[in-house]
């Protein structure tokens, strides 16, 4: 059986939400750099917008803009305790393929980083329906009706440390190491803890291995160039504008 | 989960969405907690014009909490007319401040006034994921 056979939800929960959950403090450590194209989107938003963060993660992006209101939600039970701190915004847990929002009740909605790990090209156009069924539709109020942008990982990113190029495999398992029984980011020249001596540290194999750090793999599909913007046209939408931003593809896009 | 959240959440099931009764949802033993914030009297009004006021007054009325003015307040409401000096929030505003971004529902559920389905809210989290058989 290859993998395309098998993905989908119960694929997604075993090699996305259950990674997520496992890591979100650390994760949740390693995320607070908003990305430019991002943070500009949230800043240029009219005063008392009210928008969604899909899979708002850690809350990174609800620390943009205070005179927005943001409601964030996220699969993960951990990062959403984390991204409720963030005022003025909410955060709750909700599934992205069901969202728990009224139809076309937001100025603006964000997806960064979340579609790229649903496994089916079904999938995929269905999340992005979803964040356009959240939009407001043109009327006198909001003559352009809400917008939404929406961020994926790249398969042209040759200039990354992962060295993927176009012509290759889309669909990839990408590995999280945390060290530290669980609990500590990587690091390098990390100061030993409290009670812990070498002699605490497992003897087998290489002096250079790290004895507690454990592997998680997470679920990617790179998005080929063109790619994101033909899921936006089959969900039903527009694209305003979209580009290339650092191993990221992007767009603005808007319901037709 | 401040109560400004309700104004935007409804039943995740799809097919409810369409029917007026699962707008608001419904809380139901809910245990209430504060988190005193800032009051930010520009963000306040600004929100103003996206408010369900009834649904609103639905829901503080369901929660026990003090009524809420029968129609929406003005953006003039909200502030105290002082000659000379910076704007100041009313009683007005800082109540709707109070009930909309201060009281949360720290455990309890919320119900779909369509399907009855019931969302948990523990440690102030709303959990809104589908068990398998109503996805
Ligand atoms: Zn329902």
């Amino acid at each position: 059986m290859t993998d395309a056979e098998i993905r989908g939800e119960a694929y997604e929960a075993q090699h996305v939400h259950t990674v997520y959950e496992e890591i979100a403090t650390h994760f949740s450590s390693t995320r607070y750099k908003p990305w430019p194209i991002v943070e500009r989107f949230l800043q240029e938003l009219p005063d008392g917008s009210i928008g969604a963060d899909i899979g708002c993660g850690n809350g990174k992006y609800l620390a943009v803009n205070p005179k927005v209101f943001i409601v964030g939600s996220d699969r993960s039970t951990n990062l959403v305790k984390i991204a409720k701190q963030h005022e003025p915004h909410a955060a709750v847990v909700a599934d992205n393929l069901n969202l728990p929002h009224p139809l076309h009740c937001f100025d603006f909605a964000i997806s960064i980083a979340v579609v790229h790990h649903l496994s089916t090209p079904e999938r995929r156009i269905e999340a992005l329906k979803a964040v356009l069924d959240l939009l407001q539709r043109p009327s006198d109020m909001s003559p352009d009706g809400g917008k939404a942008l929406v961020y994926v990982w790249a398969l042209e990113q040759k200039e990354s440390r992962r060295g993927w190029d176009e012509g290759q495999e889309q669909d990839v398992m990408v590995p999280w190491v945390m060290k530290g029984g669980g609990e500590k980011p990587r690091e390098k020249g990390r100061k030993k803890k409290r009670g812990e001596t070498q002699e605490d540290r497992p003897t087998e194999g290489s002096s250079l291995a790290q004895p507690e750090s454990k592997t998680y793999l997470r679920y990617y599909h790179l998005y080929r160039k063109g790619e994101l913007e033909h899921d936006i046209e089959e969900a039903g939408g527009v694209v305003v504008e979209s580009g290339y931003e650092k191993d990221n593809w992007w767009a603005i896009a808007k319901p037709r | 989960m401040k109560l400004l959240t309700l104004n935007f959440l409804t039943c995740a099931i799809k097919s409810c969405k369409s029917s007026p009764a699962s707008f608001p949802l419904h809380p139901r033993d809910a245990t209430l907690e504060i988190i005193e914030s800032d009051l930010n009297l520009a963000f306040l009004r600004n929100i103003l014009p996206r408010l369900m006021w009834s649904e609103l007054c639905t829901i503080t009325r369901e929660l026990g909490l003090p009524a809420l003015p029968e129609t929406v307040p003005t953006g003039e409401d909200m502030v105290e007319k002082k000659e000379g000096e910076e704007e100041v929030a009313s009683q007005t505003a800082k109540d709707l401040h109070r009930v909309l971004l201060e009281t949360g529902i720290r455990e309890g559920g919320l119900v779909c006034g369509n399907c009855g389905h019931e969302y948990k809210v523990l440690e102030g989290v709303g959990n809104f994921l589908l068990p398998g058989h109503l996805v």
